[in-house]
């Protein structure tokens, strides 16, 4: 058998951080003073350089940055060039596959993996802070963040069943360790045993539905996959078995019902930090092996999955806003409105083959792409706010910790005040407008009860948001310290915050590189 | 001139202005931000004033339009435009807004930079609402104009604040949308536009025009609010601070009744003649049943929260009866109720200020020491019962006239209104004003000030020049009632 050395150019940004990770592991053995400080460094500086990278090297990204940019008024259409010529330079002109296949670089993916590693960053900078008060400031964690991004960048550019698994184990361990990361606390490790138990439950249904398919298909890779069903050459009622158990092992990975009794917990029982970390761009992954497995590979049995994820979607939505009602603590209402978001991110996923007719299927998913870019933009933000109120030895993790903030600092009560009301689904914030992509997507395939029942359970879920505004502006203050938090947390949070608002007001940019990442992927 | 985009100015002069009264920050800056509120206020109406100058009245078509993709993703566009039935409620609500922010002047001591900012933002959302032609920015302005006032309400309102703020959130945020599912259906529908003026002329089947409808119906008939779905009203008015009782009033019940035109009447027009019945029994039983509700109230403000609520039904009647002396007077009532609803929400904030409370027993003889503000109150008070010579008169006895020649037991049960009107506005008024000193609070009473008078005073004008003199209100409506009515007219089957 011939060793084809394979082209690594694809793969460029995750090599990057895999070196990258092996150096900080190295050089924080040998430099234990400034071990911590200079980890972070290079976490971040590793986080934004693979972005960079993954712009550079995915195919038409560039390019289509550059289009999205050569709107903006005066110097846009300069900066437009010279993104164009950089994209001439370095990017792939097509879809590529390369490692035998098992690794496609796309602008799908290279979308995907540039904004996780812009998440991951900047849940690395607002959580440095809190860990550094409580005494976990160390660099394992920057290093298990960075060993968490490779993996999710390996899911992201998954084209073989394998390498999708293989990403998501690297990913996921990295997780359950960060979730342990404060051994001492009880309720830690508690959340860490229950996150790494279903965990590896969910793992193994999947693995056991990639068996299924294997078994039916003759293929582990997914154009192959694809392949096979087409040509009708694959048992039927394997595949449809197999898909089950597929289709369960995402949805504990998505986070929804009624696969979602983690999330909660973990949420809750996990250094904000961390919780941070898992709310933003695990999502994404999971959003990218949901599009790879499903719609790459088994495109063809829509039909069946489609269903399955209406029965999910519907459950997440109406358990997930009703739920989150009923919570006091801030990171548990988050989850269960994580939960209600991911159900709604389904429905675009559902909306893609109607009666056998893909036209619908490139609006569909980029809507579904669309609101989990949005999701993940207002997460970072709502549980960036809930750290910005923790100090060392105290937690805000109760919803009246936020009593009277527009009395205490009125900037950051107004930056809470968009992210809940974007959650909610008001406009002019970007919420509203993933809320109405989805919609128009679910209406245009005709499920309008669908979409009737989505809007009744948002009136729910808008009153819990709106207790969050209550709290904040109608409620007196019983806690005066002040917001003490670093320039650079501040000065992020804010944009994050105001991202929102901006990306509300002007969404034309972000929804349209979504769907052009669908139109070049597809 | 023509070039000049009004009506972005008038939505976002508003908007910015009141960005820029928030950066004034704490307190120590009140001053500033009063003066800088006043100074937006007065520009965002001067910009308004060109909308009606230069309004051609003789055309019925979409005037001063603006229009820029805004997001082509979905082919939404940035499209604005009055006619006749829109240009009036533009300028209603800039001069309101002015008047609002002179009635919180001395008021509102805590917060004034948020406070301020609330209403100048909420203003130019009002505006964008009035003005927008494409259907998803006319819901994204619908929206937004909630949160401004769930805060006004829940940060200065009484001390039932926060049930109220949320209750009129969620109640209009449930018909709202619903109304977003009709709205993406009509999408889907015109083949990709949600373009207000292409939905006007979207054929549609009678199944779909009773769904869309009700989904529009469910919107409007809570912002409205008709009866049954009115009782968040009199909860939000009474805990609301005097200047969201008087923007609610002037401006945001309208915006229901606005609705009806815009969409319900001409996009669904053979589903509205279809249900003109029920929405005629609807309006006649607000007109009636809370007209008697009023009667027994206790508390100033619900009783003229369900006065409202009463006049609104009179406004609804109107549209339903399909008849142009019906729509137009229906129109001028809009108007007039913006001016006298204000005026009797600042009157009883005037009464609030002054002794804290609300409930009319706890007055009695307010003549005696408030003499100049007695003359005012009596004014607005014929008004909102519909005298003859005062704004309030001639809407209702155009939507009369409307009724008499649609069906006479219609007009004639509308007519009740005349006398309970008259019942609970004129009863109300002799149980605060007349009688004797009711109290030692009431004897202690000052009359009203110069910033008082001036507003007041300013509303008085308006009440009895549009009482005495409405034609050149009537006169920019009239092309585009006619239009509207042709238009529904013409079956869409």
């Amino acid at each position: 058998m011939n060793f084809v050395v394979p082209d690594f150019y694809p793969a460029a940004a995750e090599i990057l951080v895999a070196v990258m990770a092996l150096v900080i592991m190295l050089a924080s053995t040998f430099a234990r003073r400034v071990a911590s400080d200079l980890a972070y460094g290079l976490a971040q500086l590793t986080l934004v350089f693979a972005a960079l990278v993954s712009v550079l090297v995915s195919p038409n990204l560039l390019a289509a940055v550059a289009a999205v940019i050569s709107e903006v008024p005066l110097f846009g259409v300069r900066l437009a060039e010279v993104l164009m010529s950089l994209a001439e330079g370095y990017a792939a002109n097509e879809v590529v596959a390369t490692f035998s296949g098992m690794f496609i670089g796309d602008m799908l993916g290279g979308l995907l993996k540039v904004f996780s590693l812009l998440a991951v960053a900047i849940a690395l900078l607002y959580g440095r802070g809190y860990l550094a008060d409580r005494k976990m400031d160390r660099p394992e964690y920057y290093l298990l963040s960075l060993l968490m991004s490779l993996g999710m960048m390996v899911m992201i550019s998954a084209n073989h069943m394998l390498s999708l698994y293989m990403g998501l184990e690297m990913m996921s361990l990295s997780l359950y360790g960060m979730v342990a990361f404060d051994r001492d606390s009880p309720r830690a490790t508690e959340a860490a045993m229950k996150y790494f138990v279903l965990g590896a439950l969910a793992s193994g249904l999947l693995l056991y539905g990639m068996s299924m398919i294997y078994g039916a298909t003759g293929s582990l890779e997914l154009s192959g996959i694809a392949q096979s069903i087409y040509h009708q050459a694959a048992n039927k009622t394997v595949l449809v078995f197999g898909l089950v158990f597929i289709v369960a092992g995402l949805a504990f990975k998505l986070g929804v019902v009624p696969f979602h009794m983690w999330v909660p917990d973990v949420y809750q029982g996990a250094p904000t930090a961390v919780t941070l970390m898992i709310s933003a761009a695990p999502k994404l992954a999971a959003f990218a092996i949901t599009m790879r497995l499903l719609v790459y590979g088994l495109f063809e049995l829509a039909d069946q999955w489609q269903t399955m994820l209406m029965f999910l979607a519907v459950l997440s939505i109406v358990l997930g806003n009703l739920a989150a009602i009923a919570q006091t603590n801030i990171k548990r209402m988050l989850a269960y409105s994580g939960i209600s978001h991911m159900g709604f991110v389904l429905l675009g996923l559902l909306a893609g083959v109607v009666d056998g007719d893909r036209n619908f299927a490139l609006n569909a998913y980029s809507s579904a792409m669309f609101y989990a870019v949005s999701y993940v933009i207002m997460s970072l933000a709502s549980f960036g706010m809930v750290i910005l109120l923790s100090r060392a030895g105290f937690e805000a993790e109760a919803i009246d910790d936020f009593k009277g903030l527009n009395k205490r600092n009125s900037w950051f009560a107004a930056l809470m005040m968009i992210v809940m009301f974007s959650m909610a689904g008001i406009p002019f914030f970007i919420g509203f407008f993933a809320k109405l992509s989805v919609l128009q997507a679910v209406v245009a395939a005709g499920y309008v009860w669908l979409a009737v029942l989505a809007v009744l359970m948002s009136v729910i879920g808008a009153f819990y948001y709106l207790r969050v505004v209550k709290i904040m502006y109608f409620d007196e203050p019983t806690d005066s310290t002040p917001i003490r938090a670093q320039g650079e947390v501040r000065f992020l949070l804010s944009a994050n915050g105001l991202a929102i608002a901006v990306l509300g007001l002007l969404p034309q940019g972000l929804m349209s590189l979504c769907a052009y990442a669908l139109l070049a992927s597809l | 001139m023509t070039g000049m985009p009004f009506l972005s100015l008038a939505i976002w002069i508003p908007i910015l202005g009141g960005l820029l009264v928030l950066a004034t920050g704490s307190d120590r800056n009140a001053p500033l931000a009063r003066s800088l509120s006043m100074l937006v206020a007065l520009v965002g109406f001067a910009v308004t004033i060109p909308l009606f100058t230069q309004f051609d009245a003789s055309s019925s078509s979409m005037q001063f339009a603006e229009f820029l993709p805004w997001i082509p993703r979905f082919n939404i566009n940035y499209h604005l435009g009055v006619d006749g039935i829109s240009v009036l409620f533009v300028l209603l609500n800039a001069f309101i807004t002015i008047i609002v922010v002179m009635a919180g002047w001395q008021v509102i001591q805590e917060k004034v930079a948020q406070y301020m900012a609330a209403f100048l933002i909420m203003s130019g959302l009002m505006n964008g609402i009035f003005s927008a032609l494409d259907g998803i920015l006319f819901y994204v302005f619908f929206e937004a104009s909630l949160i401004p006032l769930y805060l006004v309400i829940g940060i200065w309102g009484g001390a039932n604040r926060v049930y109220a703020a949320i209750k009129f959130f969620l109640y209009t945020l449930l018909g709202s949308l619903l109304m977003l599912i009709a709205l993406l259906y009509l999408f889907m529908q015109a083949g990709g536009s949600f373009s207000i003026l292409d939905w006007h002329k979207l054929p549609l089947a009678m199944d779909a025009q009773q769904l869309i409808f009700w989904a529009f119906l469910i919107a409007f008939a809570v912002k409205v609010p008709m009866w049954p779905v009115h009782t968040w009203l009199p909860d939000a008015h009474v805990e609301a601070p005097t200047g969201g009782s008087v923007v609610l009033a002037a401006i945001a019940l309208k915006l229901g009744a606005y609705g009806f035109l815009r969409f319900s009447l001409p996009i669904v027009p053979d589903a509205s003649q279809a249900m003109a019945p029920m929405m005629i029994a609807l309006s006649l039983i607000a007109v009636i049943y809370i007209g008697f509700v009023a009667l027994v109230q206790t508390d100033m403000k619900k009783l003229v929260a369900y006065s409202s609520i009463s006049h609104m039904g009179f406004v609804t009647l109107g549209f339903f009866m399909f008849n142009a002396v019906g729509l137009e007077g229906a129109l001028v009532q809009m108007i007039s109720h913006g001016f006298v609803s204000g005026a009797m929400f600042l009157c009883i904030g005037v009464l609030y200020d002054r002794m804290h409370t609300r409930n009319i027993a706890d007055y009695g003889g307010v003549v005696k020491t408030m003499p100049k503000f007695a003359a005012f109150f009596m004014l607005f008070a014929m008004a909102n019962a519909g005298l003859p010579g005062t704004s309030g008169f001639i809407g209702e006895f155009m939507v009369v006239l409307g009724a008499v020649q649609f069906n006479f037991w219609v007009a004639f049960a509308a007519a009740t209104t005349l006398i309970l009107g008259a019942a609970y506005t004129l009863w109300m008024y002799k149980r605060v004003v007349f009688g004797v000193v009711g109290n030692s609070h009431v004897a202690e009473l000052e009359d009203i000030g110069t910033r008082e008078f001036a507003f007041l005073g300013i509303l008085a004008l308006c009440v009895l020049a549009m009482g005495l003199y409405p034609f050149p209100f009537t006169e920019v409506m009239h092309a585009s009632v006619n239009e509207l009515l042709r238009h529904v007219a013409v079956s869409k089957l």
